[in-house]
């Protein structure tokens, strides 16, 4: 208990004076000399920053495609219709196609 | 207050790097009043807040903005006090031969029951040796929690540590200083 209030009473007195905040003269010049030529680039968390960033618009991006894709598109979105393209292409039209060609 | 910060950080970011001064004008002072509580040479309190600056300045871009500038800037500085004191652990033992006369009058008389006029500048200088015998842990957390007067959970976010590290640091800082308290003047204490 006695312990206790020694230390409260030099913690107190710690409290009481504060260390000083004065600052040696033209300071921030020494500062800015150290910064010359230097930019603030920290590159492995400048690029998590960009990565990070970069996913809303990454997102966006493939949610517009998707959109488009299933909805826009008449060819590649109705899969009727392009079975109905495939079909047209029938087995005798291939061989005809092929022998043509061959003759050639 | 903030904004203007914000401002000069976008300017930076953007090429005025020159900007950065004005930074660094507003914050030296307390970065000097922080620095000078962990080491005693005015040229060790020089390199602590000069390692702030260029600290602060090469990771300038990891400022998200979220918080007001100055407590990012505060939080690295107590991550670079910490970081001096690791590297400059002296934890040496102390003992009653150590302490100056005005030191010994000040526990005397606290110690006794005759308390009539207590030498600040003297407990200062014993809190100072004190301070210079724990453990940087130790040393961070007395400073933070009894010094500054911080709050556990600022002390948390100031260093990165979790609540109940915070408190179990703090715990075994006060038996640090109880220790040494009784090692220097076991006559008083015991």
């Amino acid at each position: 208990m006695k312990m206790d209030s020694v230390i409260e009473k030099l913690m107190r007195a710690a409290r009481n004076n504060p260390p000083s905040d004065r600052v040696p003269y033209t300071f921030e010049k020494r500062i800015m000399a150290r910064l010359a030529g230097t930019q603030p680039v920290d590159l492995s968390t400048w690029l998590a920053v960009q990565l990070w960033r970069a996913v809303v618009p990454c997102f966006a991006v493939m949610i517009l495609l998707g959109v488009w894709i299933n909805v826009g598109n008449p060819i590649a979105g109705n899969d009727s219709s392009l079975a109905e393209i495939t079909g047209e292409l029938s087995l005798d039209h291939v061989v005809q196609v092929a022998t043509v060609i061959s003759s050639d | 207050m903030e904004s203007d910060d914000r401002t000069i950080i976008r300017a930076v970011l953007g090429g005025a790097t020159e900007r950065f001064e004005e930074l660094v004008v507003k914050y030296q002072p307390r970065l000097f009043a922080m620095a000078r509580r962990y080491a005693r040479r005015e040229d060790e309190v020089e390199d602590i807040v000069q390692e702030i600056f260029l600290k602060s300045y090469s990771k300038l871009r990891s400022y998200r903005e979220e918080a007001p500038f100055e407590h990012w800037i505060m939080r690295l500085a107590t991550y670079t006090c910490y970081d001096f004191l690791r590297k400059h652990k002296r934890n040496r033992e102390m003992t009653i031969t150590d302490l100056s006369n005005p030191e010994m009058d000040w526990l005397d008389r606290v110690g006794g029951k005759e308390e009539t006029h207590v030498d600040q500048s003297a407990a200062k200088m014993l809190v100072d040796r004190l301070m210079e015998g724990l453990s940087p842990d130790a040393r961070l957390v007395i400073t933070l929690l009894e010094i500054e007067e911080k709050s556990i959970k600022e002390i948390s976010v100031l260093t990165g540590w979790s609540l109940p590290l915070v408190k179990v640091r703090a715990f075994r800082a006060r038996q640090q200083m109880r220790k040494m308290l009784t090692r220097i003047s076991p006559n008083t204490y015991l």
